[in-house]
Formats: structure tokens, sequence, C-alpha cells
């Protein structure tokens, strides 16, 4: 056939949909259609717009290049939903990356649709069902909005329903298009209506051979146009036999695609590989399709009874207990199952010359499969987690068998050294990391946390290690992992170094540590890269080069970091202040507190906070990344998002149950007044108990801006007015002790899981106290209703900013707070060397009330700004430049 | 109608520069945008550059001139936030057909004056359409991404106001550009539709938009050839990029569309990007050399500057662009087929 073409249809999205001579079929989504989909129409009539998102999403990713939407029912607004669910489709790139198919019989809703959609969408549909006058000036509208249009092959007599009267519509439509619109012919699909066949009536027998031999004809004739339509209808006769319909749709798109048929509505999971469809069924369905035989549908029929249901038909089951014990064990490391792990394990030991070739054999086997799939990210780090669970406890298992016989150890890959550095206390991301690289087979030599560097080098001499790993989360580790690449370089070591950890960047490891120690320094803060990266370091062969193209790449990452720094310009801190954020504090609303002076909290029961936890941290922690809910149904990383969110679930309600954890706060209010301009004098009844020292930006700004520190935010002493603000700090207890009854039962999955766990109450506690303070105890925002969702995006007023974090980077000024509350021997939260907190799980910092107060980032300071504050401060200004370190400026 | 399209044939075409930078040398105080007529306005003006056509008249027209002497074929009435939307910011939206028609007069007032002077090489007025300052297709709401500051009609009722004032006012085209929203655009081709449905006129389109980063796509997600079918439903005098960019990094997203669409190619770049201090700094040289690469690969049928370029920039890009001949554009498509 001469399918006549010069111009080629182009839709867009985000993303351009463009047909050319090769195009191959294009398939529209149309599970967003109310007409087609019951369970799209009760999302859209229960309002829950986030699922009905979730099955456009799910369409584009199985393949569908267009998306049909469609909002016809009598019990929906269809004018409105269809605005509604195209706007919240236009913030959503992985589904609007596709264009938009615009479907409903109204033309109002069509509209609508049309105004809402920036990219180049197609109309479905409009006919001359209604007269060629509505049919002019539909189109010149759709022309004018710019989108692409499907004609039902529909005139003012009725439906085309043979191959005659499609022709002669499409003729006649195509003609008052093109001559009276000046429609871009390209632009327009003709739907030629599919029918379905097999129906039992005589005059249904033609339906598919009719379309399809006028698809041919359209092509033939009618230069430029698509053809479309949707295949399901063919089929309709032979609903509950999927076997039969799948080999119909195939066969009919066969022929339909081959007669020029290039786009359409297609359901990919009722659809069998034309190839694949046994001979005799072939034979049956092209008999029906092609009109092939008087008698095609009764054998048809008569063969259906034969068919069984649908190949793709899933069912749960426990068939891989059948498989052979290898296949059995690499399927218990890859899914994670430990319920029968023992009893393979015993086969597997029974059957070995040695308890140890089940683990250097079977297991690692297993374990090699895991290490693919984790490598090729098809498999994510909490199931690499529960993989490690297995292993663990089939090793538990064999260990005693192994002794008896006094074979020989299980000989690792690699010994690596990890630790949290001193003075902090933070170790769930480097756990994951040693669970992950034991998984691997590397032996690790977990020193836990607050390890002296004198430790460190002590055990990785003693050990003969491979590697050193450190962690750490707050500031002043950065230059403890600083000392530690110096001490290695003055006892010439030749180990890799690894860095990781939540306040550690490639940027400082470049600059600070790798230039401290000749041998490599690898920031590493991707559970999943560790294992590659140690792999690359240790491999005899090629570590040698690894090393030196890491020099070099850290050495250019270097060169150009510090040449972006010099950019910024800073003003002096007098400069500064004469720039800071001014209250107007003539009006300004000062609330004073209900309840003055210091109370503790201890009777809380954890239920309590369970509706202020922020669970998007919590994946992140697990290298799961997208926020909360959504992640949950994410097509990546949703599965497992579930489980885990499950798991957690699961553990919080036994921790609830047990009290396994308990929580703890201190909170006090004070009057207080900004004095100096940078300081903030915390008093009782008048007379001065604190002053806490504010820090102050000084990026030079655009006129007009100001340049902030947190004292701007209380009434100066000056202006008379007494002012207040708070301070505070939450602490859950008994994660460790948790934590380490699961690792004492080679749990390290569950005993991460504690750790994070309580890392999220300590959060929602402090979200929680500050909902406290907000409407009781101080009570300046006692009418305020809003959801966790508002909490988490601090659209409260009023903020609580914590010494370490940006507003406020100075950790020293924890122990004026400390001080203040009296925070060790109330309710036992201790402060570190390095001034991180213990337990680990538990937050500090200040009450800020003021309507205006805002977070802010403190940024980079200068020489001037340190010099006053070690002043006012009263301590040494090298140990002021020890502790602001990361803030100061380069200059 | 306009002898643009010969002009076209025969020549690449230099668009002006920045107005904004270049109004900022005159310091306009806050009395000054006021004028004697708006001196007990109820709400601040300074900022409002395009009030400026109606108090501060001859500013306006100097730039114009300064902009023809540097050898521009065509200048962009003062009208970039000319719509009810963006001057809703000055309560100002009873002025918004005054504000185009006076200043599409007085750019047509220079164009004439030049034209006069150089018959061979006739000036042109491109009516400027910005933007507004909303968008169709995003929320500004992050906790409601389904909201809407805007709609499709009431973009489309202010641009007709405004296609309207300036087509009045004598514009020779229009330029609807720094489209960072391609839903705005769209509004904007519709209302230019009607005007010209209407009155039965034609009146020449130029469309140019903006891509914001270095990942190539518009601030609403677009990349450049999506984009460019988008808009390509309406007859365009060309389609291109302006501002966001400089010169160098606009070339791949002009290469993207270049041989993908008949319309001729616009592009009228900012002077780099801006430093530290919120200024453009690249010198017209610099400017000059990158523009040069766009021309030695035939990409371009009109040229100009965005933010940040002086007369002394159009001219050197103006010299630049007598030396090369203009895309050949529809033969473009055809030795495709």
């Amino acid at each position: 056939m001469k399918i006549k073409q010069t111009k080629y249809m182009r839709l867009s999205g985000l993303e351009p949909l463009i047909l050319n001579e090769n195009s191959n079929f294009i398939n529209i989504g149309e599970r967003t259609n109310v007409a087609g989909s019951r369970k799209f129409l009760r999302l859209i009539k229960e309002e829950k717009f986030d699922e009905a998102l979730d099955i456009a999403r799910h369409q584009v990713d199985g393949g569908a290049q267009i998306v049909d939407i469609n909002m016809d029912d009598g019990l929906i607004d269809g004018k409105e939903s269809m605005v509604r669910f195209l706007n919240l489709i236009a913030a959503e790139p992985d589904i609007c990356r596709v264009p938009m198919m615009i479907d409903s019989s109204k033309w109002e809703i069509i509209e609508a649709g049309l105004q809402v959609v920036q990219g180049k969408c197609v109309v479905n549909s409009i006919s001359l069902k209604e007269g060629e006058e509505k049919f002019i000036w539909e189109a010149k509208q759709i022309k004018r909005y710019g989108a692409a249009v499907i004609v039902m092959a529909f005139d003012e007599v009725g439906q085309a329903d043979n191959y005659e009267r499609r022709i002669e519509i499409a003729q006649r439509s195509y003609d008052v298009l093109v001559n009276k619109v000046g429609f871009p012919s390209e632009d327009i699909i003709f739907d030629l209506n599919i029918f379905p066949v097999a129906t039992g009536m005589d005059e249904h027998r033609k339906n598919a051979i009719d379309f399809i031999e006028a698809t041919r004809w359209v092509r033939e004739n009618l230069e430029n146009v698509s053809v479309s339509g949707g295949v399901s209808n063919v089929s309709f006769s032979f609903r509950g036999n999927n076997g039969v319909r799948e080999a119909m749709h195939s066969v009919f798109l066969y022929y339909a695609i081959q007669a020029g048929m290039n786009m359409g509505i297609v359901n990919p999971a009722l659809l069998e590989v034309y190839d694949d469809i046994p001979k005799d069924l072939l034979e049956h369905v092209e008999d029906v399709i092609l009109d092939r035989r008087e008698d095609a549908t009764e054998r048809l029929l008569d063969f259906a009874e034969t068919v069984k249901g649908s190949k793709k038909e899933k069912t749960v089951d426990l068939s891989w207990r059948e498989n052979p014990l290898q296949d059995r064990i690499t399927h218990a490391l890859v899914k994670g199952i430990d319920a029968f792990i023992i009893e393979d394990i015993e086969q597997a030991r029974q059957a070995a010359a040695a308890p140890i070739e089940v683990i250097e054999g079977n297991l690692m086997t297993g374990m090699n499969v895991v290490g693919d799939l984790f490598g090729a990210g098809k498999m994510f780090l909490p199931q690499v987690v529960k993989s490690a669970r297995v292993m663990k406890k089939a090793v538990g298992y064999l260990n005693p068998f192994i002794e008896a016989e006094k074979g020989d150890k299980q000989e690792p890959v690699g010994k690596i050294l990890m630790a949290t550095v001193k003075g902090d206390v933070h170790d769930i991301g480097k756990n994951i990391v040693s669970v992950v690289l034991a998984c691997n087979n590397y032996e690790i030599v977990d020193l836990g946390v607050m390890v002296p560097p004198e430790k460190i080098i002590q055990t990785a001499i003693e050990e003969r290690v491979d590697a050193i790993g450190l962690s750490g989360l707050i500031t002043p580790s950065l230059d403890e992992m600083v000392y530690l690449a110096k001490e290695m370089q003055r006892q010439n070591f030749e180990l890799p170094l690894l860095i990781g950890g939540a306040t550690t960047s490639k940027a400082h490891t470049a600059v600070k540590i790798d230039t401290q120690y000749k041998n490599a320094v690898v920031h590493v803060n991707d559970a999943s890269r560790a294992v590659t990266v140690v792999g690359d370091l240790l491999n005899r062969k090629t570590s040698n080069q690894y090393v030196a193209d890491l020099k070099k790449n850290y050495d250019e990452f270097r060169t150009k970091f510090l040449k972006r720094g010099k950019e910024k310009s800073y003003i002096s801190i007098d400069e500064a202040r004469n720039r800071k954020y001014k209250i107007d504090w003539e009006t300004s609303e000062i609330v004073k507190p209900r309840e003055l002076g210091i109370q503790t909290l201890e009777q809380l029961s954890l239920k309590e906070l369970l509706p202020f936890i922020d669970w998007s941290p919590f994946f992140r922690s697990w290298d799961l990344h997208g926020k909360f809910p959504a992640i949950l149904t994410d097509e990546v990383v949703g599965e497992q998002a579930s489980i885990m969110y499950e798991e957690a679930l699961a553990m919080i309600d036994e921790i609830i149950a047990k009290q396994l954890l308990k929580p703890k706060a201190i909170f006090g209010l004070f009057e207080a007044n900004s004095i100096n301009e940078d300081d903030i004098s915390v008093q009782k009844k008048g007379k001065e108990v604190a002053i806490f020292r504010t820090l102050r930006q000084q990026l030079k700004k655009r006129e007009g801006i100001p340049n902030h520190a947190l004292a701007d935010f209380i009434a100066p002493k000056e202006t008379g007015k007494t002012d207040y603000m708070g301070a505070f700090c939450v602490g859950i207890f008994g994660a460790q002790e948790l934590a380490d009854s699961y690792r004492a039962k080679e749990d390290d999955y569950n005993g991460i899981m504690a750790q994070a766990i309580a890392d999220r109450f300590a959060e929602a506690f402090a979200e929680y106290l500050h909902k406290q303070i907000r409407t009781k105890h101080w009570g300046y925002a006692s009418d305020e209703t809003l959801s966790n969702d508002d909490l988490i995006k601090e659209s409260y007023k009023g903020i609580r900013p914590a010494p370490g974090y940006p507003a406020c980077p100075d950790h020293l000024e924890k122990e004026t707070i400390w001080d203040l509350l009296d925070v060790e021997a109330q309710i036992g939260v201790k402060l570190t060397e390095s001034l991180a907190m213990w337990p680990a799980a538990a937050v500090s910092g200040y009450y800020f009330g003021n309507k205006e107060a805002k977070y802010f980032g403190l940024g980079k300071i200068t020489d001037d700004q340190i010099t006053d504050y070690s002043e006012r401060k009263g301590i040494k200004k090298e140990k002021a430049r020890k502790w602001l370190h990361p803030n100061i400026a380069d200059q | 109608m306009s002898n643009i399209y010969k002009a076209l044939q025969e020549r690449i075409l230099v668009l002006d520069g920045a107005m904004g930078t270049m109004l900022q040398a005159y310091k306009f105080t806050e009395e000054d945008f006021r004028g004697d007529r708006f001196k007990d306005y109820p709400t601040p003006l300074q900022g409002n550059n395009d009030l400026l056509s109606i108090t501060q008249p001859e500013a306006i027209k100097t730039i114009h001139g300064k902009y023809f002497e540097a050898g521009a074929d065509i200048i962009e009435t003062n009208t970039f936030s000319g719509t009810t939307i963006a001057m809703a910011d000055y309560q100002m939206e009873d002025l918004v057909y005054e504000l185009n028609y006076q200043s599409a007069k007085i750019a047509k007032e220079v164009a004439n004056e030049f034209t006069a002077k150089e018959p061979h090489k006739p000036r042109f007025v491109a009516g400027s359409i910005g933007p507004t300052n909303r968008t169709a297709s995003m929320s500004p709401d992050v906790n409601d991404p389904g909201y809407r500051a805007v709609t499709f009609d009431e973009l489309r009722i202010a641009y007709k106001q405004q296609v309207e004032a300036l087509v009045d006012g004598g514009v020779d085209l229009l330029l609807v550009e720094t489209v960072f929203d391609t839903l705005n655009a769209k509004a904007a081709l519709f209302a230019i539709e009607e005007v010209k449905d209407e009155r039965s006129i034609e009146i020449p389109t130029m469309l140019s938009g903006t891509i914001t980063d270095a990942s190539g796509r518009t601030l609403s997600g677009q990349t450049a050839e999506a984009f460019l079918i988008s808009v390509s439903h309406i007859p365009l005098l060309t389609v291109g990029f302006n501002c966001a960019l400089g010169a160098n990094l606009l070339q791949p997203h002009l290469e993207a569309i270049a041989n993908k669409t008949d319309f001729g190619i616009s592009a009228h770049p900012n002077a780099g990007l801006p430093n530290a201090f919120g200024e453009y700094d690249e010198t017209p040289e610099e400017m000059g050399e990158q523009i040069e690469e766009y021309l030695k690969k035939d990409l371009i049928n009109i040229i100009g500057g965005c933010c940040g370029t002086s007369p002394d920039h159009i001219r050197v890009i103006a010299n630049i662009a007598a030396k090369y001949k203009p895309r050949q554009h529809s033969e473009h498509i055809l030795e495709k087929h």
C-alpha cells in the first residue's frame, strides 16, 4: 500500500512526540477515563486525586505515549474535574512529559482542558454529528488553541458502521477541515469506529475487516492523517476469557497496523505477542477477525472453552520452595526471607564436605547475585540489609559446626575499620555501610562511636586493616577527620581513608582532608557506592591507577571549588550591623508567656508524638529518596518503601507497648532583650541569668536585603520593652540499648531501624513541644490549627533554631543552654567534647516567638566578627576559630 | 502591509538591546517617575518603567534613537509590562491602553525619522509583549499544586487589550517575548489571532521563549523542541529565545529548533550571565564574538540583545550581522523532505 504522507504530526508535553515514517504504533493510555475505569471513576468521585495521578503515572511508566483523560460522568462535575486533574498533572513532570488527550463529548469540557495545558494536545473528539457549522466552529477553536484532533466517523445520519460509510464521512470531514478551516492535515486523526465481532449477529461479522479496509483507504487517500481506535472493543463478546481476548487484540492490531492504523487505545496487559499465539487459536481468531468462514464465530466459541485464562495471571505461592537447593538459598538471600534458611543450610551442610564450603559456596553464590543486583540498581539498600540478616543467620547457624571441625575460617576479601569520630555519636550511616560491606564479604572492625584518633590508629595497625572509614554528623567532626588524616600522614600510613556522614561533602574532603594525606581519600556518602569504591581501592591490579585518578579528580575539584568561592564578597561586621533586620518595636506585638520559668516533661507517651513524625528523612537514611507519603507508591522504590514503612510501624507498636524508648524534655521561657547589637540577655525577673551570643551574616547583599542575626528578633534593651525567648532540649532514651539487643541477635537490620525510629521520635518530640509552646506554655498562637504537613513545612509563627545548624552554627552555645536549663542534671542529656548530644536521638535549641522571626543561613563570616565574637564570649580567638571553622570565609 | 518580509529575505535584521539597563543610567527618582500627572498617585511608581513613556517620553525616544543609530532595524516598544495583570502592582490597570498606545506612537515617530533619513534601510517597531508576572501552568502555592494564580481567559483578555492598543499606536509587528510559561504565550497568540480575525488584518508576530537553565528547559519544564511544537500552530514571523542566558549558552537551544521549523529564527541573549552583584559585564566585543558563531552556523534571521546590552553591543552585533546572509529557513525544511 502507498500511504500518502508529506507532513507528520508533532505533539508535545514537556517533551516532544513526533511521528515520522519510522514511527511505531503510538499507544494511548486509557485508564484515566471515568467511562472505562471504575477505579478511576471512584477516585475522582471521592476526590482522591493523588491516587488518580498514580494511575496516570503508571500508564506513562508502562509505555503510554499519550494520556487520554475523560471525565464524562453524570455524577461528577466534568469541567471542574478535568481542569483540576490537568492542573495537578502539570505539576508531575513524569506524567506531563507526554502529550495529553482531552477526551469529552462536551465542548465546554474540551475547551476548559485546552485552556490549562501548555503542550500541544489532542482533542478527542469532534464529528459532523451535529452538522457542519458546529464542526467548523469547534475545529477553528481547536486550531487556535494549538491542538490536534480526533474526528469520529459520525455524521448527521449516524455512526459509520460499514466500509462505505466510513470512507464517505472521513472524506467529507477531511475536506471541511482542510479546505474550510485551514486545519493542518497532519493534525487530523480519524477514529473509524472499532466494533465487536463474534457477537452471533450476522451484521457484525464484517466489523473488524471493514475497519481495517477503511483504514487502508483513508491512509492511501487522505494525505497526512492518522488513524486511531479503541482496540478492546473488538473482543467485547469474549469478556471473561482473557486468553482469547489477548489473541484477538493481537490479530486485529497485526492487520490494522499493516493497513495504516498508527495509533490507538490498547491495554498492554491484554495483549499477546502475535508470534506466541498457539497456531490453532490463531487460526480460529483470524477466521473471525478477517471474516474468513461462515461458521467462524461458532468455531471460536467452541474452541474458547478449551482456552484457559490468561497466561499472565499471577499466583502468590511458595513454588520457589520446590526449586533446587542453591536456587532456594539464592532466592532467600535476594528476597531477604529467613523463614526457611536454617532448614536449607542444614541440607547444604549435610551435602558438603566441610561446613565452611556452605559459606564459600552456597551462600557466597547467593550474595554475589545480591551484589550484582544492588550494583545494577535493581535492589535497594533496605533489601540488601535484609539479605545480610539472612546471611548472618545462616553463618550463625554454621559457626558451631565450623569450630567443631576447627576448620579454617572463611577468608574475607578485606578488612575495614569503621568508626564515628571523637565527640560524635551518630552512627546510622556508618552501620549501614558496615552491613553492606559485610554482605560483600569484607570483615568489619567497628569501633563504634566517639572513637578517639589514637584508638583508630592503634587498631588499624594491630588489626592490619585494609581501609579506614570515618563517619560524622556534626560539624566539629570535620576537624576530627582532618586531624586523623594528618596523623595518618605523619605515621606514614598507606591505607585508603573513606569519609562519610551527613555533614561531610566532596568539597570539604577535597579541600581539607585530601590535602593532608598523600594516599587515597574518598568521600562516600552513599552506601550503595561503598562496595564499588572499596573494591576498586583494594583491587591489587588496578588500585594504583584508581588512586592516581582519584587524587587527580580531587585536585581538579578542589581547584574549581576554590576558584568559585572567591567571587563572593563580604562586608564588615559594623556595616552588617547597620544593615540588620529591623522590626518596628513600636508596633510589633510582644506576647508575654503564660508560664515563665523552666519545666520538664517526662510523662509523655510516645503515642502522642506519632502524628508529628516526618517520615521523609527516615527513608532518606536508607538511601530511599522521595517525599512521604508519595514515596510509598513511587514506581522505583515504592514497594520497598512500603515494606519498610510497615515494618517501622510494627516496631513502633512494640516500642510503645513495651515502653522501650523513653522521651524526656526540658524547656524554659524567659524575659529577654537584645544588647550590644548581637547578644541576647536572658533574664529572670529582671536579673540577667544568661547571655546568648548570636552571629550575623556578612555576605554583601543587594540594597534593602538585611544581614540577619537571631538577636534581631528580640527587642533591644533601648526600646524599654520587655521581650521573651525560650530554650529547650528533648531526648529519646533507650535507642542504643534497643539497637544493641537486635545486634546481639545478629539482626543489624532492626538495629539500624531502631536507631532511625528513635531519631524520628526526637524530631517529632521537638515539633510537638514547639506546638505546645506556641499554643499553651507561651501561648502566642493559641488559636493555631495546623496539620502535620504544615508543621513539616514550618508554616507556623516563630522559630526554633538549634545551635550547630545554619542560623547559629556555633555548637558552643549549647553549653549556655545546658547551664541555663541545667539539662544534664534534670533530664540526663549530655554533651560530648565535640558538643554532640547523648543520647544521639536528641534536639536542642532556642524559641523565638516574634511573627517576623524566620530561619536563615549564616553563610560565611570574616575575621573581624571572629575577633568581636571571641571578645564578647570571653574565649580565646583560636577557640572561636576552631568552632566556627566551617563558616569562616577564605580570604 | 509591512515590508519586513522583504527585508528579512535580504539580510539579517537587528533588534535593539535592553531598555531597562539604559533607563537605569538616568537614575530616575520617584518624582521623575510620577511627573506632574501622577504626583498624587496613591501607590509608589518608581520602577514602573512602562510609565516613563508618558512621564519621561524624551528619555524613551532618546534611547530608541540611540539603538537605531547603533544599527538596529527593529526597536521594541517600552511595553514589556503593559498588561492589566502586570500593571496591577501599581494599580494602573486603567492606564494600560494609553501606555501601549503612547509607547507605540513615540517608537514609531523615531522609526519614521530614521526611515526618512535612510530610505534604503527601513526601520520597524515591534510591540513588546511580556510574559506578565503570573504563570498559567504552574502553581505559586507549594501546598496546592492544582492552584493557578491566573487563568487562560484572564491572560487572553489582558493580552488582547495590549495588542489592540499597540496596533492602534502603529507598531509594524508584535513580539511575544521572554516566554517562561508556554501556556501564557498560547493565550497571547490566541488573543493576537482574535484581533487579526476581528479586524481582518495581518500582523507579523515574533515569539521568543526563555530557557532558564542549563537543563535546556523553560521554567514551565518544556524542552526547546516541545516549546517549539506548542507554539507552531500560528504562523509566526520568527520563533527563538531571549534573556536568562548569554549568547554562548543560548546557542545549543537555537540549534535544537533551527532545523525543525520553517519559521524564521530570532535570538536576543543577555550580555552574559550576571555577576555576583547582579550586573552584566560582558563587553560588546565578547558578546559579538559569540553571536558571530550563530551566524557562521547559519542559525539566525533576527538578532538583538536583552538584559545588560547597550547601543555599543548592538553596534558591534549590527556590524557582524552585516557580513552574513540570513538563514534560508523555508529551504531548510524542504531539504528534509
